[in-house]
């Protein structure tokens, strides 16, 4: 008796809400750091600022034991160039990193040089970093001195692709790779950090979604004085009062697809991906970029198999694929032999699919960890997919129903799953402008890890939230409390919980779905301004229709109808984002019919978005605008002090 | 069978099992319910009654539950039908699949 229908039928009644129901019913908290988002930039901010001796508040809509995307784990600790091994220099490496349209070259900066004194901070506080139980001695990459195990990846470049010589013998030789990219047990990481959390004297808020942030006397685009919050059990109403807010919240993950029947929500983030923070900065008048580029997901779980149950998905290192009767492909293997590779070289897909069709190869694919040595087999299966996010239940359930990688060989799902359509979209890589000290536009709000315009991946957001939290506790301690406005809070109350005043209407998946369907007719793989236009009417029109009518039983669906409404506020960014380039982007996965040239050179930058007494007002900044990385860095951290102990 | 008490309730969530309890395991700690990032569970009106699944296709399989159940046979995970992941054996070629 699990399921909620076997407690209906024994009991002869559904259960009843186990939390108490506190809908509209206030509570004030004043602190001085509010962190909104408690991922890992999120929990990285929170403990750097409390750090600083100021008081933090960190509210998270999940529990921040394991919530975020890193929650579950995290496998690779990529861009450490700081680390002893690595045979880059942290500054040139950042140069490389961001060598392309639309970097984040501060956050990216913030990254290479602070990730490897972030890492250590995170084994001073219980995660695993290196292999000290001596599980994988014989492990290409492991060094027996520090213990570390060194990936594959970034061996010779930041490429994806595999590099000239890339499988032919010489290649990649050990005295001479990167060494920029370390294996970790990133299982650990997340107790670790709330743990630290609590240590500290954070206080958190979990299951508390952010639904706000508070102008100073209301005024959108004046100083962020405070944030509001949902309870997602009781849907009790939060105000929190913060002399500086982070906001570390995530993108928006589902709003070009939906479909929980197949199980997951047909990407590689959970339904709290719901770009909360994105909207809520929008509201309060910050300026945002990018906001503009959009992506074809290759990751459908649900409509697609779930992210790494099928070999070859990312962290398979070293895993060969061979075809149905064992012939290798020439495929990559990001391994010691490609360095890392992760995609195929141009060509080289489509030469296996007319392989495949003239029977040179044979289907299905599969990963062939019989293969592999043992030691590496164990490295790849028991260290990198083990403790990566959301696979350690994959790795224990395949065990458990008796597969044995040293004898048996992995299905793979490429090519048999088909190609995405271009309709199955992400937004992805827009979000909050922000300067050296990941200020936002707006003062007292700071940004970290996906909500940073262009943001990378774990230790990115690790990074930038240890210092992101370091400098809104400057700026804290700097200033007095903010004047909020009982006008805006009365205002947001009205807004969040209006679904609660009916009982039928629409339900907050039909009004996801939706919006989702709007987004694959109008803004897709076919772009022209009157789709776009289109779209906006089609998006206004479900605001004005269907908005009204939405309704919520209990805390939780009153927060998945929220999630929906920042959902469809991100959307209409999105589009008018999209309608002022007038140009097509390889970057930007932007190829608009109506403007065929890619990438012509006067549109070479980057498009700001705001709203500024209700308006949207569009600015630019060109590529780099954020200056000499090594410089600008060196220039606002004089008084950095390195790696955390009690006394400095 | 034919006193069996029918209720008039609505399709039943797909999928509605993210994983399976054992209820004479599950000592009702409600670490689930406390870790689940999307509460798929609820505790059990029943003091001592497993959690109970109440959001069940909001589950997005991160599988946090079930790796930090402290019962050992409590929990276990269950893949939805469409994604039940598969393997051979090399030399044999024997299929083998999740149940």
């Amino acid at each position: 008796m699990a399921t909620w229908h076997e407690y209906l039928i024994n009991e002869g009644q559904p259960p009843e809400w186990p939390y108490p129901i506190k809908f509209g019913q206030d509570r004030e908290i004043e602190t001085d750091v509010l962190v909104i988002g408690g991922g890992i930039a999120g929990c990285w901010a929170a403990i750097s600022a409390a750090r600083q001796g100021v008081r933090v508040a960190l509210l998270e809509k999940g529990d921040v034991e394991r919530s975020g995307s890193g929650g579950p784990g995290c496998d690779h600790w990529c861009n450490a160039p700081a680390n002893p091994l690595s045979r880059v220099d942290p500054d040139e490496w950042a140069v490389r990193m961001a060598d392309h349209p639309y970097s984040n070259g501060i956050g990216v900066q913030i990254q290479c040089r602070e990730n490897y004194d972030t890492l250590l901070e995170l084994e001073q506080m219980g995660g695993k970093i290196r292999d000290t139980e001596d599980e994988y001695v014989g492990a290409e990459g492991r060094d027996e001195k520090t213990k570390f195990m060194i990936s594959p990846r970034y061996g010779v470049s930041h490429n994806l692709l595999p590099e000239p010589g890339a499988g032919e013998p010489g290649f990649n030789p050990p005295e001479k790779r990167n060494n920029v990219v370390i294996r970790v047990w990133g299982t650990t990481f997340k107790p670790a950090l709330k743990k630290e959390c609590k240590r500290l004297g954070v206080q958190i808020f979990d299951r508390v979604m952010g639904t706000s942030l508070l102008n100073e006397n209301g005024v959108q685009g004046a100083r962020i004085v405070g944030a509001t919050g949902l309870h997602s059990r009781t849907g009790e109403f939060l105000i929190f009062r913060a002399k500086s807010v982070i906001l570390a919240a995530s993108g928006a993950g589902s709003m070009w697809l939906m479909s929980m029947e197949h199980g997951g929500y047909s990407n590689m983030h959970s339904r709290n991906d719901s770009g909360d923070g994105t909207a809520m900065a929008w509201r309060a008048g910050a300026t945002l970029t990018m906001m503009e580029r959009t992506g074809t997901i290759g990751i459908a779980t649900g409509l697609k198999h779930k992210w790494y149950t099928g070999a070859g998905d990312a962290s398979y290192e070293n895993v060969p694929l061979v075809d149905a009767n064992g012939k290798r492909l020439p495929y990559p293997i990001q391994g010691w032999e490609d360095a890392g590779a992760m995609m195929p070289a141009p060509g080289v897909q489509e030469k296996i699919r007319q392989g495949i069709m003239s029977g040179e190869y044979e289907l299905p694919i599969y990963g062939d960890f019989p293969a592999m040595s043992d030691v590496e087999r164990r490295a790849t299966w028991n260290l990198m997919l083990t403790e990566e996010s959301t696979t350690k239940i994959m790795v224990d359930t395949l065990k458990d129903g008796g597969c044995d990688l040293s004898r048996d060989q992995l299905l793979s799902y490429k090519f048999i799953e088909g190609q995405s359509l271009p309709q199955w979209r992400d937004a992805g890589r827009g979000g909050l402008l922000v300067d050296w000290n990941l200020k936002t536009t707006l003062d007292g709000l700071y940004a970290a890890g996906t909500q940073t315009f262009s943001a990378q991946d774990h230790s990115y957001c690790a990074a930038t939230g240890r210092y992101a939290g370091r400098k809104a506790a400057a700026y804290a301690k700097e200033v007095g409390q903010g004047k909020i406005s009982r006008e805006q809070i009365e205002q947001e109350k009205d807004r969040v919980f209006a679904p609660t005043k009916r009982t039928s209407g629409i339900e907050w998946k039909e009004l996801h779905n939706g919006l989702t369907r709007a987004m694959q007719y109008f803004v897709s793989e076919f772009i022209t301004e009157r789709l776009l236009k289109m779209g906006l009417e089609e998006i206004e029109r479900i605001e004005a229709e269907a908005v009204p009518r939405l309704f919520a039983l209990d805390p939780h669906k009153l927060m998945r109808s929220v999630e929906d409404l920042s959902m469809i506020e991100h959307a209409k960014i999105i589009i008018q984002a999209i309608l002022a380039r007038k140009a097509s982007s390889r970057q930007l996965g932007l190829n608009r019919i109506d403007y065929p040239e890619m990438d012509p050179p006067e549109w070479n930058k980057f498009l700001t978005v705001k709203q500024e007494n209700g308006e949207v007002k569009f600015g630019e900044l060109p590529q780099r605008f954020y200056g000499n990385m090594k410089e600008q860095y060196e220039a606002h951290n004089k008084d950095y002090t390195g790696v955390y102990t009690p006394n400095n | 069978m034919s006193e069996q008490k029918v209720y008039a309730i609505p399709n039943v969530q797909t999928p509605n099992m993210p994983v399976i309890i054992n209820p004479d395991v599950c000592i009702a700690c409600y670490k689930c319910v406390q870790i689940c990032p999307v509460d798929v569970f609820i505790p059990n009106p029943k003091e001592g009654g497993p959690p109970i699944i109440l959001h069940a296709e909001e589950c997005w399989y991160c599988g946090c539950c079930a790796n930090d159940c402290p019962t050992p046979g409590a929990m276990t995970f269950n893949w939805p039908l469409p994604l039940k992941p598969r393997w051979r054996n090399k030399e044999t070629g024997a299929v083998g699949q999740l149940k």
